[in-house]
Parts: C-alpha cells; structure tokens; sequence
C-alpha cells in the first residue's frame, strides 16, 4: 500500500520493482491490482438520449469494439453499473430521471458526458426544454466534444477515464470520492417548476467558468 | 390521370352550402405556392370538418400536421389621402393612419385525402385574443391524429381545445406555467449565458 510512503520512496520502489522484474520476480501493491481491476472492467449503464447513442452503440459493436477494454457489458440497471455516458441531450423533463439513475448506481461510479448537448446543451442550447450541461447536478468525470463526437472520441474519454481510476489512490487524503465517507454518493433530484428546475443547478457540482471583464 | 386541384374557393362554397350558417373565410397566400387556407368559426368548425372529411368528392380523410401560430399585437400603417384645409385652401395631404389589431393564437390544419389523392386542404382556426378567449374547438373527434397535435399546440402555446378528449401538457411537465412556443416567451435567466445577460462578479 500507498499509505506514509513519500515521494522518495514511491521513486525507490519503483527502481527496485523494475529491477526486480528484470530478474523474473513480480511485485505489485494492492493499490495497483485494485486498481488494474477496475479500470478493466467498468460497467457502463444501458442508456441512451439521442444520436450520440447511435455512436455509443457503434463503439460497442464489432468495429470498434469496447469490449477490448472490458466495458462491454452494458448493464440494464443502474444497481450493476459502474459509469453512465450520457450520450445525447438531456432535457429539462429527462434531467431528474438522469440524476434519478445516477443516485441508484453503487460507488465507485463514473460519468462521461458524450457530446455537446450533454456537456452544455449543444446547438440546442437556447431551447425552452433544454438542459445546459449535465455538469449542473451531477459530477462528470470525462467531457467529451463533438457533435456527435465519433466512435474514436469515445473510446479515448473511456481511456481517459481507465487512466484516472488508475491513478486513484486508495489512502490519503488524495483519495477519490467514493472512498471518502463524508461526501454525498446521492445528489439531489431536481423538482419539475413552475418556470424552470428546481434548482436550476446543484451549486456543489457546478463549477462552470467564470468570464472575467477587464 | 390526376383530378384538377380543388381550389380553395370550391372548398369554402361547398362547406357554405353543406353546413348553414358556417362563415369561411379564404386567406389568400400570395406565394408561388399559392396554398391558400380556410379560415373556420368556431361554432360550425366540427361540422364543416365532418363534411370535409365525408363529403364523397372531398373526402379529406389524412390530418397529416396541425400546429399553431402566435401573431401578436401588431399596428397597421395605410397611407390615406386627406383633405385638409392648410393656409385656408384646402389641399390633399397624405396622412399615415395607424390602426391596431390585436393579437391572437391560430391552430392550423393540413388535411389530405388518401383516398382521392388529392390536398392539401389548409384549415385554420382563430382565437379571440392571446389573453382570456384562447379557447377553439377540437377537431380530434373528427380525426383522430390530431389528439397529439392539440395537446403539443396547447402545451407550447396555451391554446384550449373544448372537447379534446386528454388535453393535457406534452412535452413539458405538468407543473410548467408558461408557453414557451409564443413569442413574447422569455426563458428563465442562466448565469451561465455569456451573450446578453449581466453576470454577477465580472
């Protein structure tokens, strides 16, 4: 494990496992074998909203073939899934069934958001039903441009993705969400208004851009 | 061979003589196209819609579309010639008068026989403002595919169908209070937007 070693002693155990590898004795730490797990074999949620589904079920077909990463498995329920794409654009009246199956999704669980629309409402942006991001109520981990980004595009925020579960640590204070018990695994379900969602955004999530005028 | 087109003109004095008392209107449409439209009164819409739809020669059978439309208040300027005493002789002067018409929502119909091969047939109706009389007569019972398309007309512009069968919202939620469709529609501030709005803290 990880946990006291300094960034001295990371370097050393690193020489001595090259070194050791040269004479055929192989060494891991939990960290890495849990980690290696799970990068290979994340679950993505059976979902889709619209033509960037298309593309997503391209990815998983024998062209492309996701099923080289060990995420093949599309889950049809969100108690078995590990990572939702939310492929297409959100609506406003789809937003709290998003966050809805995304709260019913056990931890450790990933969001890529596939698209334009899905990142910030795309070409629909100023629509009367559109959502601007689903970045607004839940957190993404992989933003993916395009419109729809190709079948490559996905594969690499999938990669993107295989790397930062790779990179997380188990121990520390470094470590990912999930393994931190005083954060929330739930969001907040956005209510249908009057006028808009309410709330119109999840202020612990979003962090959009601030424009700074000079 | 393909019957002549029925002209808009037929339409309506057939309608006028198979349902008493019903005013139809021809709006003309000056395009090329030259699609002109009827407009119905509200009492005898349902039945002229009947007749269009059995009539054996017209035998509109197919409501492909209905959608609506929003025209706002909007002000006319003609230009008139009047008389006018200036400098003690009297002398024609051109004035522009501006008369105001008041808004209104439309619901729209496209009506096409499969059978006869023939339409469209544009059919339109008028509510008596944007406000309080935005009421018009359904015409699902006379066909059945324009259920969904009078809800969506309701749900985007506020337009209250007397006698549809379900008429409730389509597209958005039933706790949504606005008309999104209608052009003085303005869609809840996002401090997020970078074009037109002020944000906070720039």
């Amino acid at each position: 494990m990880r946990a006291g070693l300094g960034g001295v002693m990371d370097e050393e155990l690193k020489n001595l496992k090259a070194e050791l590898s040269k004479h055929g004795v192989f060494t891991t730490t939990f960290e890495e074998l849990y980690n290696w797990g799970r990068k290979n074999s994340v679950w993505p949620l059976t979902f889709g909203l619209a033509c960037c589904a298309i593309e997503m079920i391209a990815t998983t077909m024998a062209r492309y073939d996701l099923a080289r990463f060990g995420a093949e498995v599309f889950r049809a329920s969100p108690r078995q899934a590990d990572l939702i794409i939310v492929s297409g654009t959100v609506t406003k009246k789809m937003a709290p069934q998003v966050v809805r199956l995304y709260n019913q999704m056990p931890e450790p669980k990933y969001v890529i958001a596939m698209g334009a629309c899905a990142i910030s409402g795309g070409p629909f942006r100023d629509g009367y039903n559109v959502l601007k991001g689903i970045d607004r109520y839940i957190p993404v981990d992989v933003h993916i441009p395009g419109c729809p980004p190709r079948p490559e595009a996905l594969i690499d925020a999938f990669m993107t993705l295989q790397k930062k579960i790779d990179a997380q640590q188990l121990t520390g204070e470094d470590r990912p969400r999930h393994l931190k018990e005083d954060l929330p695994s739930e969001f907040p379900v956005p209510e249908y208004g009057e006028h808009d969602l309410e709330p119109p955004n999840n202020a612990e999530v979003w962090n959009p851009l601030k424009v700074i005028q000079k | 061979m393909r019957a002549e087109p029925i002209t808009a003109e037929q339409v309506k004095a057939a309608i006028e003589a198979a349902v008493p008392g019903c005013r139809v209107q021809v709006l003309a449409n000056a395009s090329p196209s030259g699609q002109h439209s009827l407009i119905l009164d509200h009492e005898h819409a349902a039945e002229a819609a009947r007749f269009l739809r059995d009539d054996p020669t017209l035998r509109l059978d197919y409501c492909s579309n209905a959608t609506g439309v929003d025209w706002l208040d909007s002000e006319l300027s003609e230009k008139v010639k009047v008389k006018k005493l200036v400098d003690g002789a009297e002398t024609e002067v051109e004035e522009v008068r501006k008369t105001k018409v008041p808004g209104y929502l439309e619901a729209v119909y496209h009506l096409y026989s499969v059978e006869k091969k023939h339409g469209p047939v544009i059919v339109r109706m008028r509510t008596g403002d944007r406000k309080e009389d935005v009421h018009l007569p359904s015409l699902t019972g006379v066909w059945r595919s324009a259920e969904f398309q009078e809800r969506e007309i309701f749900d985007l512009y506020g337009v209250i169908f007397d006698g549809h069968p379900d008429l409730r919202r389509l597209l958005m939620w039933d706790e949504f209070k606005d008309y999104p469709m209608r052009k003085d529609y303005v869609p809840p501030a996002d401090d997020d937007d970078l074009v037109g709005a002020e944000r906070s803290g720039g």
